[in-house]
């Protein structure tokens, strides 16, 4: 979007890769905070990362107390998004509807919702019947427990990237898209970026490739754990509303929803392929399509008869502990790293972005530097206390 | 020319929602299509790629031919969830 952008602007006090939903709310938060001579970098346009290939949930029914809080501020954000930005994010709070199939599953479904409810969010334990009740299609004979909280919900996720994007813009941020980073060196405090077009000197740099992140963080002589992950997607023909809830099954990772267009949008998780090089793979398998009709249609026999018409994949960036990894990255001062969100980064990003601006601007870090640091990983290092474990995929 | 000429049919979007989304500096195919939503229903982009890869091309003033289309995705027609489910296993 970005073809007007194409000045040189040969110093920077920070250079954000990657623009994707993190690198733009950290530029726009930045911006805001009154940062200037931020530049935005991405390989491809808005959009074409995890970002542009998401299912839009955001939930705040988590199993650690930080993030159903970070949640809770995070929805906050995005109910108020498309009236401070100026753009419809068809955000539709229909709730998530989490199912269990197994006592195990529905006993820590229990204990997460007694710690959501200590948070002041209203989930509640219901069974599969009252579960019907929500979700009149559901079938009630595979599960044995379920938990609903009714202000959890789904957004578009296009929209925040483009709504991000404008107002970051506005604000003197530039964004340049089809501009790949290549090379990164140091000169003395400085970072030397070299694009296809040119190359850029920043202060600061942060890294928010998603799933490219180790390969840029390699570029600078950093190294990241995390590895990129294929998870795949599809969307169906539109139908009259008809499904409020998300719905999830916590044993096999399926989830669907409704989107505000009459889609039904879901995936499934399949089991992780080998992939030794970390590479990014997108492209689209069988084995998902039918792993993910079967699964539909034996919560919901009834939509046996919709069509799907298109699938797709995206990269779910995921850390050794399944949580973030944030900060300045150890041995390399100056360089920042987001990255690690796995499969719900999309609505984190709101509240992280924030609280990562502030601590850039100086401020005391929010407790998530301190839980996703990078250096939890390096040898003698502190594990993150309480492992998030309510990840779907 | 009219406000109301409609490119994609099956998401209603018009030759002036393409128009606003290249003044807005979305160029491509890739970028068109998630701007305005052409190519996101049933026909996939079979019925209007051609049309709205035309109205790109003029309003931005690009030669057609630097126009790649967007990735097409499966499957190829749409298809009944029940089908790729194939027969029930119980
Ligand atoms: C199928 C699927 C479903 C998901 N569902 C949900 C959900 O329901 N809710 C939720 O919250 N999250 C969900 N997620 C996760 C979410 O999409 C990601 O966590 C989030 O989008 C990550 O954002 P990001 O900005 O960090 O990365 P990305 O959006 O991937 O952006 C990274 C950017 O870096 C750019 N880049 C890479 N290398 C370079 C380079 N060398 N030079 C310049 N630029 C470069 C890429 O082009 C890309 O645009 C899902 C993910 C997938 C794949």
């Amino acid at each position: 979007m970005t073809s007007s952008d194409r000045s040189p602007s040969p110093r920077a006090d920070v250079v954000v890769i990657g623009a994707g939903v993190m690198g733009l709310a950290i530029a726009y938060n930045l911006a805001a905070r009154g940062c200037k001579r931020i530049v935005v970098l991405d390989q491809h346009y808005l959009a074409w990362g995890a970002s542009g290939r998401n299912g839009g949930g955001v939930r705040q029914q988590w199993s650690t107390e930080m993030n159903v809080r970070l949640m809770q501020e995070s929805m906050e954000i995005c109910a108020h998004f498309a009236e401070e930005m100026g753009i419809n994010v068809w955000m539709r709070r229909g709730g998530y509807l989490f199912l269990a199939r197994t006592d195990a599953a529905a006993t820590r479904l229990a204990r997460n919702v007694a710690l959501q409810n200590r948070c002041d969010l209203p989930t509640r334990m219901i069974s599969p019947a009252e579960a019907q009740a929500l979700v009149p299609e559901l079938e009630t004979a595979p599960f044995v427990g379920a938990c609903y909280n009714a202000t959890d919900g789904i957004v578009f996720p296009w929209p925040f990237l483009w709504g991000y994007a404008r107002a970051a813009q506005k604000r003197g941020v530039i964004i340049r898209t089809g501009t790949a980073v290549t090379a990164i060196d140091r000169r003395g405090d400085d970072f030397q970026i070299a694009t296809a077009a040119g190359t850029l000197t920043a202060g600061r740099v942060i890294c928010a490739a998603g799933a490219w992140s180790p390969r840029i963080a390699r570029l600078c002589g950093g190294t990241l754990p995390d590895r990129p992950v294929r998870h795949e997607i599809l969307s169906t023909e539109p139908l009259k509303p008809f499904l409020k809830p998300m719905v999830s099954v916590i044993e096999t990772g399926l989830y669907v929803s409704q989107s505000l267009r009459g889609e039904l949008v879901g995936g499934v998780s399949l089991p992780e392929e080998p992939n030794p090089d970390g590479e990014v793979r997108l492209g689209s398998r069988l084995a998902f399509l039918t792993t993910m009709a079967r699964g539909l249609t034996e919560i919901m026999p009834r939509l046996a008869q919709v069509k799907v018409v298109r699938q797709w994949a995206g990269p779910y960036d995921v850390s050794p502990d399944g949580d973030p990894i944030v900060g300045e990255l150890p041995g390399v001062p100056g360089f920042y790293v987001v990255c690690g969100f796995g499969g719900h980064g999309f609505m984190m990003a709101p509240v992280v972005a924030r609280h990562y601006a502030a601590y850039l601007c100086g401020e005391a870090p929010h407790p998530f530097f301190e839980a996703w640091r990078a250096d939890r990983f390096a040898a003698g290092g502190t594990p993150s206390p309480h492992r998030e474990e309510m990840t779907i995929g | 020319m009219s406000r109301k000429v409609i490119l994609c049919r099956c998401e209603d979007v018009t030759l002036a929602d393409v128009q606003r989304a290249v003044k807005l500096g979305y160029a491509d195919l890739e970028e068109v299509k998630r701007y305005t939503g052409f190519g996101t229903g049933p026909c996939q982009g079979k019925e209007c790629l051609r049309e709205v890869a035309c109205a790109v091309a003029q309003a931005s003033g690009r030669d057609p031919a630097t126009l790649a289309p967007f990735t097409s995705r499966p499957p190829l027609s749409p298809t009944a969830l029940g089908v790729l489910a194939g027969p029930a296993r119980k």
